[in-house]
């Protein structure tokens, strides 16, 4: 925008004003229900009974943040969210890596060892990102069932991996697209097989969409609730499941402040991996495009 | 025996011939190049023969042995790519021993043949950098000092300087014809250079429409083309080609170039460029070739032991060049090129008399564009 010179009359300073207004009443209100929540989770309960939503905490305590964590009720039992955060953890990491894994093993084998109907087999894949969800939850049940892996955590892995398989592979696919299969043909004559090329030659050039697929697929997994409430066990709950289970828990006076506090404990990962990773997202989501 | 032979390749894409049975055979240590316009089938055949591509007939053999369903790695070959194909997260000195380290060469061995390599391409102060750290011209030393490190019986080159300016892409020819020299290395060059072909090789074969057209010496494919095409794709400016017709007899051929509203141009054709083919194309129309360089100014100084047959034209155009001056002549019906002296003083609209080595004419049929005389 800089690059256009234009004279500053007075009126295109007010207009200018007004859109730095208008942008940020905007942002005012997307961050308005953040703050609430965070002022909410630092407030005794009187002082959310007696005051408004957005009165800033008179005795700011960390108390519901340590309720949530490790005594409230979720369900049956009272044990606080903490277990269930560390249960997200078991099942996010795993189904992170192999899914992210596979994807750019498809996503190389697709561009740089082209075979017959390899453009079809990718098509086929891309289904794997417009099926909802819900339509395949009892058949995933049954095959969950036969595989003996039924309400565990390595069963709610599976599901995670081949539901994030579609979207990996859609983002390696498009990137080694963009990598030169002179590079493959180069190292294939420098006596490279399949898996060295992959090793050696594009696996380390391979970093921003590493990057995109992790935080992708950590935000999607670590935010299911669905397949978290189908297919988990008792012990194997992830916190999304355990934060429904909190707040719906109605037994004794609504802890506002515990929920808000739970809740904030369940969105807090995904918000540090995209501050750390953020800026190689857009990055790698952008790279290809504009050559060099 | 042949350091490389290949006999009768044939290469299919569907329903798409891009190679039509290629033969050919070359020595050890001989250079040669696949020169031709895109998509002659040039990049094809070499990616035949690295094994990249596999043909759909006939067979390639390298240093006796066949090859031809071998993969790339096991044919003892190295390759230097257009875009070079560094491989980006690597040193230069990782990216020169990769094809060592592949073949399980021990450490010692591979720094030794790192060294070499650094040395005789002169890219020792480099070995440290990642190829995004090079200019063009460093960057194509290194891929050159990938394919040396393993000394191969073949190297293959595919248009490994066309990403390079001009200045640098002739200073490099001359450093890889010297590299020749120096190593005595079997090499396949490919290029759409006529200039590359002619300078660098020792054999050159003509492609066009995934067949070879003509496979000779430099000097033969330049001075005895084989068609029209091979005789108008190499040389630059290209070769003149003037209409012309057949008359007279054996001993004493003649060649009329009609020209618009003017007196017919008449050429002897000379004795000792006769052939027995030409007694069936008497009053026929003919393609005659000639080189911009076969004219040459009048000198009025020689006077009578003058060589060439008089012939005098209207400059259209005068481009000089340093070296020397093209000129543009309407000839025929058409514009040819000439190439004279710098020191001849020509505008454009003014008449010049030139002289034309009809020695070293050719002669092709108008139809088939075949070679006759």
């Amino acid at each position: 925008m800089d690059n256009v010179i234009r004279r500053q009359t007075p009126m295109a300073r007010l207009l200018r004003v007004l859109v730095y207004a208008a942008l940020g009443v905007a942002a005012l209100f997307y961050l308005l229900p953040l703050a609430v929540m965070v002022l909410t989770s630092f407030k005794p309960l009187d002082e959310i009974t007696a005051g408004t939503l957005l009165t800033l905490p008179e005795n700011p305590t960390l108390a519901p943040w340590v309720k949530a964590w490790g005594e409230a009720c979720t369900g049956m039992r009272c044990e606080g969210m903490g277990g269930y955060f560390w249960n997200s953890f078991a099942i996010v990491i795993p189904a992170v890596a192999i899914s992210t894994l596979l994807g750019a093993l498809n996503g190389y084998a697709l561009t740089k060892w082209r075979f017959k109907g390899a453009e079809l087999l990718f098509a086929l894949m891309l289904f794997g990102c417009f099926i909802p969800f819900q339509v395949i939850l009892l058949p995933m049940a049954q095959t969950l069932g036969w595989l003996g892996l039924s309400s565990s955590r390595a069963g709610l892995i599976l599901v995670h991996v081949i539901f994030g398989v579609a979207f990996t592979t859609l983002f390696f696919r498009n990137f080694y697209v963009s990598i030169p299969d002179e590079l493959v043909s180069a190292a294939k004559l420098d006596g490279a097989g399949f898996f060295r090329i992959f090793r050696r030659i594009l696996l380390p050039v391979s970093t921003p969409i590493i990057v995109v697929s992790v935080i992708w697929q950590f935000t999607q997994i670590w935010n299911d609730f669905l397949f978290g409430v189908a297919f988990s066990g008792h012990d194997t709950q992830p916190v999304t499941v355990a934060l429904n289970n909190l707040v719906n828990t109605s037994t004794g006076v609504k802890e506002y402040n515990v929920d808000m506090a739970a809740a904030m404990i369940a969105a807090l990962p995904t918000l540090v991996v995209y501050v750390l990773a953020g800026k190689y997202f857009v990055r790698g989501l952008t790279a290809g495009s504009v050559k060099g | 025996m042949s350091a490389l032979e290949i006999q009768h390749v044939c290469k299919d894409f569907g329903s798409t011939q891009v190679l039509k049975d290629v033969s050919l055979a070359i020595d050890s240590g001989e250079f040669l190049i696949l020169v031709g316009p895109s998509g002659c089938g040039k990049s094809t055949l070499m990616n035949a023969i690295a094994g990249l591509e596999p043909v759909t007939s006939g067979e390639i053999h390298i240093g006796g042995e066949e090859i031809t369903w071998r993969t790339p790695a096991e044919r003892d070959i190295a390759m230097v790519f257009q875009s070079y194909a560094l491989y980006p997260s690597m040193t230069v000195r990782q990216n020169i021993a990769f094809g060592l380290e592949m073949r399980k060469v021990p450490k010692a061995e591979r720094e030794a043949a790192v060294e070499r390599v650094a040395d005789l391409l002169q890219i020792s102060n480099l070995l440290e950098r990642k190829p995004s750290q090079l200019s063009g011209g460093q960057r194509q030393r290194v891929a050159m000092g990938r394919a040396l490190a393993r000394e191969p019986q073949i190297y293959l080159f595919d248009e490994p300087l066309s990403n390079l300016d001009a200045k640098l892409r002739v200073e490099m020819r001359t450093e890889i014809k010297k590299l020749h020299q120096r190593l005595g290395t079997t090499i396949v060059y490919v290029t759409h250079d006529q200039i590359e072909a002619m300078t660098l090789a020792d054999c050159i074969a003509v492609m066009r429409d995934g067949r070879i057209l003509q496979l000779g010496s430099p000097d033969e494919i330049y001075n005895d083309p084989v068609d029209i095409f091979v005789a108008g794709f190499m040389g630059s400016p290209s070769m003149n080609f003037i209409a012309a017709t057949l008359e007279g007899e054996a001993g004493d051929y003649r060649l009329r170039v009609a020209t618009p509203g003017a007196d017919d141009l008449v050429l002897p054709w000379p004795i000792s460029r006769e052939t027995d083919a030409l007694a069936d194309q008497v009053g026929r129309s003919l393609v005659l070739g000639l080189r911009p360089e076969h004219f040459t100014e009048e000198d009025a100084r020689l006077g009578e032991r003058a060589e060439g047959t008089p012939l005098a034209a209207t400059v259209s155009v005068a481009e000089p060049t340093g070296a020397d001056i093209l000129l543009r002549l309407p000839l025929g019906e058409g514009e040819i090129t000439a190439r004279v002296d710098p020191h001849c003083r020509v505008t454009p609209g003014e008449r010049i008399a030139l002289r034309v080595d009809m020695r070293r004419a050719v002669l092709f049929d108008a139809a088939s564009e075949r070679r006759l005389a």
